[in-house]
């Protein structure tokens, strides 16, 4: 039980509810850690890990970076933007060029569906998904998953509406996964164009009315709008998925009960979410981010004792 | 000659467990500890006991309770220090190493530490913890306090300050201490591993 079942963290699909909970039992620990005048720890002074950043991330790298130097492990950055990979080098050469120097574990972001997986059979490391593409976003599903937890004692039987670009979204599959693993029910809303077709086979509902969304749910989880993944015009204007879908004070006032309101960030302030509710007692957006850096020190910490000299 | 009928005088020879203290024995001891705490920290205003998790937070709690109701002490700190992310065996041993919860809600900037423990043997808990104590900030001064101290088994120069009762076990032998609290009973036992 003290040990995850997996050997990398490449989806929330590969792991069980001991694993979550296990995790979420050890970000406690660690989420006491930064709350130290002194917000260290130095368990992994010896076990290097490489960030490879194949695509954008402000949060997710910030995080990453922080819970690894929290453990006192030593860290390489990797940025897609300023490598070889423009030079025409594949991805197995540029990891394996980086684990040469002894590297222990890699967390990859990829624009590419399955990344870390094909990773995980050919390179000899741990690799934790920071994203792949429209797919997965463990990390950010778990430290969601982690906040509700804080806040409403326990996720199970909880009722949770994702709402927005579902189609798009990695952190809505995670999410789903993760949630449903804890016994949590699951609903999705937003235009049907950004509601993937197959989704009601995960057992997830499907709500296309954002007041009867709400009404439902106990935890309303906001996803942005990803026009950088959009090649087609799903919606036709953003002031129309504003008035349809996007979240604010007087929606929330008019429920008769309060509900949390989460959002993974960036946020896009007036379109999905209003200022005045991103900002309101009800958000938890900032909670997230704290227990981000938690969740990845549980998430590094578990994988690095799997890790033998 | 041969003894046929031959009768160990200590049951508790043949068997695995010998009780080394039994509650009376802890009750006398938890008394003098206590008692010479106050002598060297009179009031305890410049004192902060630390048990560690998980095993020497009982005796942390025991001793914390006696000070403030049979010595009158009127103002006590104590806190429980988790030391899992500290230790040095991290990644070398085949179980993985399971965390407690730290809490410490003040902190040790120039004050006086009592780091209390149950049985100090190797002394690379106690490391630990002085290492995890820096987190909490520069304390004046760092005592030592355990129940037992297990004499000649240490792989680091760390002797305690108070001592409950010292014992001379061979290394295959071990010191088992049970509370109140968790197995119903305080006392102190030597068992062959």
């Amino acid at each position: 039980m003290d040990q995850l079942s997996v050997e990398h963290l490449l989806g929330i699909k590969y792991l069980n509810a001991n694993d979550i909970d296990l995790i979420f039992k050890t970000a406690d620990h660690f989420k006491e850690v930064i709350n130290r005048p002194i917000k260290k720890v130095p368990s992994l002074r010896d076990i290097t890990i490489a960030n490879l950043f194949f695509e954008n991330s402000t949060r997710t790298k910030l995080s990453f970076e922080l819970a690894e130097k929290r453990l006192s492990a030593d860290i390489i950055n990797f940025s897609a933007g300023q490598s070889s990979v423009k030079k025409g080098e594949t991805l197995i050469d540029t990891v394996n060029n980086i684990l040469s120097m002894k590297v222990d574990i890699v967390v990859m972001r990829h624009g590419n569906v399955g990344a870390g997986v094909f990773l995980s059979k050919h390179v000899n490391a741990k690799i934790i998904n920071a994203g792949d593409g429209t797919h997965e976003h463990p990390t950010q599903a778990l430290l969601d998953s982690y906040s509700i937890r804080e806040k409403l004692g326990s996720v199970k039987g909880k009722k949770i509406v994702i709402v927005g670009d579902i189609l798009h979204s990695r952190v809505a599959l995670s999410n789903i996964f993760a949630l449903q693993l804890q016994g949590a029910q699951v609903k999705v809303c937003g235009p049907t164009t950004l509601i993937p077709k197959h989704i009601a086979s995960l057992g997830v509902e499907v709500e296309t009315n954002l007041k009867k969304a709400l009404e439902w749910c106990d935890v309303a989880n906001v996803l942005r709008v990803q026009h950088e993944r959009m090649d087609i015009k799903y919606f036709p204007s953003t002031r129309e998925y504003t008035q349809l879908f996007g979240i604010n004070k007087e929606i929330l006032d008019n429920l008769g009960k309060k509900i949390v309101v989460m959002h993974p960030g960036p946020i896009n302030r007036g379109v999905e979410i209003t200022s005045d509710v991103a900002d309101s007692d009800q958000s938890i957006i900032l909670n997230q981010v704290e227990n981000g850096v938690a969740v990845r020190m549980a998430v590094i910490y578990l994988l690095a004792q799997q890790i033998k000299r | 000659m041969i003894v046929d009928n031959y009768q160990p005088k200590f049951d508790s020879i043949l068997m695995s467990k010998i009780t080394l203290l039994n509650s009376k024995d802890i009750e006398i001891i938890l008394h003098r500890l206590a008692c010479q705490l106050i002598e060297n920290h009179n009031d305890f205003t410049e004192t902060v006991l630390i048990g560690l998790q998980p095993r020497g937070s009982y005796l942390a709690k025991r001793l914390s309770n006696l000070l403030q109701k049979d010595y009158n002490i009127k103002k006590l700190e104590s806190g429980l220090l988790d030391i899992t992310f500290f230790r040095d065996d991290f990644r070398r041993r085949n179980a993985p190493l399971a965390a407690t919860s730290t809490e410490i809600n003040f902190l040790i900037e120039d004050k006086k530490v009592v780091i209390i423990d149950d049985v100090l043997y190797s002394g690379r808990s106690v490391r630990s913890a002085l290492t995890a104590l820096q987190s909490y900030g520069r304390p004046k001064k760092i005592e030592l306090l355990v129940l037992i101290d297990r004499r000649f088994s240490r792989h680091l120069p760390i002797q305690p300050n108070y001592r409950g009762r010292q014992v001379d076990a061979i290394n295959e032998e071990k010191v088992l201490v049970t509370w109140k609290e968790t197995h119903k009973k305080d006392a102190v036992y030597i068992e062959q591993r």
